[in-house]
């Protein structure tokens, strides 16, 4: 199977999460770029992290008009397992993929540090492997990450299973509603996330645990779930 | 209201949604009794977009599209002379 992972101006972790894909046994990755309309024929997208457009007037707001995104909207619609981590879930939202919007920390500071996540939700491909309640060390990176929607939206999404990660109890950095790290939309097969699961690939930085969610959306696609 | 080139020059205010927290806000109201000023509230930070359109009636909609995200945003549009 092949990953795409987009590739914006201004994005910064495209490399890292290419690499993270190639890590997938089996997996190829290959970048797609912004102004491209061509998927490649790709079998899942990354979104991810960076500064798309310099974020300029809000993160996420201009890239998602970019032409890569028309296609990307397609694609998930088609059911193609999407994943936007960091810049990558600011820019879902701001693309109605997911709901709810990201907004500076309360602390007001980039944050850099490693948290603990639960996973509250397995029944999407990107948790697949994981079980519910397990415990995943990932980093994040932001500044603008606090996770908001309004209080009936957040009563749905976690109604409705689709709230897949919390921040672990008092690791909630950046003052995310209900603690919610990674939310995904109705249909399961599109997942944002603030954290930065490809910068947990590597026992040399301290956790592998972030590989777990490619190689989810990896069997998804092999097992043609039809996510 | 017009000028010379048929176009209309807006400003268009963003400002924070009442009822989520603004931290920035926050951060303003608590530096300015620092420097002396004090008896000052209710201190949001929002955005200023001017530009000059030749169709007004599509402000709205613009605002609604990309200048504000309406769901954590109010947005005020004004016709400048």
């Amino acid at each position: 199977m092949r990953f795409g992972v987009v590739r914006f101006p201004g994005s910064c972790d495209e490399l890292d999460a290419l690499s993270a894909c190639e890590r997938v046994d089996g997996a190829q990755a290959v970048l797609l770029w912004h102004g491209d309309r061509d998927l490649a024929g790709v079998d899942a997208v990354v979104i991810p992290g960076g500064f798309s457009y310099g974020d300029y007037l809000r993160a996420g707001a201009i890239a998602r008009f970019s032409p890569v995104m028309e296609s990307v909207i397609e694609f998930a619609a088609a059911g193609g397992p999407v994943l936007g981590i960091c810049n990558g879930f600011q820019v879902l939202c701001e693309a109605g993929l997911l709901a709810g919007a990201l907004l500076p920390n309360v602390g007001l500071r980039f944050l850099c540090r490693q948290v603990r996540l639960e996973v509250v939700s397995a029944d999407v491909p990107f948790t697949s492997t994981c079980a519910v309640g397990d415990v995943l060390s990932i980093p994040v990176k932001h500044t603008t990450g606090r996770y908001w929607a309004p209080d009936d939206e957040l009563d749905a999404l976690e109604g409705a299973g689709r709230v897949v990660l919390r921040y672990a109890h008092g690791e909630n950095p950046n003052g995310s509603a209900r603690d919610i790290a990674g939310v995904c939309n109705a249909a399961g097969n599109v997942m944002g996330l603030m954290p930065h699961p490809e910068h947990a690939v590597d026992e040399l930085t301290g956790s592998t645990d972030g590989l777990r969610l490619f190689i989810g959306m990896a069997s998804a696609v092999r097992a043609g779930a039809g996510v | 209201m017009a000028a010379a080139d048929g176009t209309v020059r807006a400003r268009v205010l963003v400002r924070p949604k009442a009822g989520i927290l603004d931290p920035q806000g926050i951060a303003v109201q608590r530096a300015l009794p620092a420097l002396g000023f004090d008896g000052v509230d209710h201190v949001h930070v929002g955005r200023l977009i001017e530009l000059d359109v030749e169709d007004p009636d599509q402000l709205p909609e613009m605002c609604e599209k990309l200048l504000a995200n309406p769901l954590i945003e109010d947005y005020e549009v004004q016709l400048l002379a």
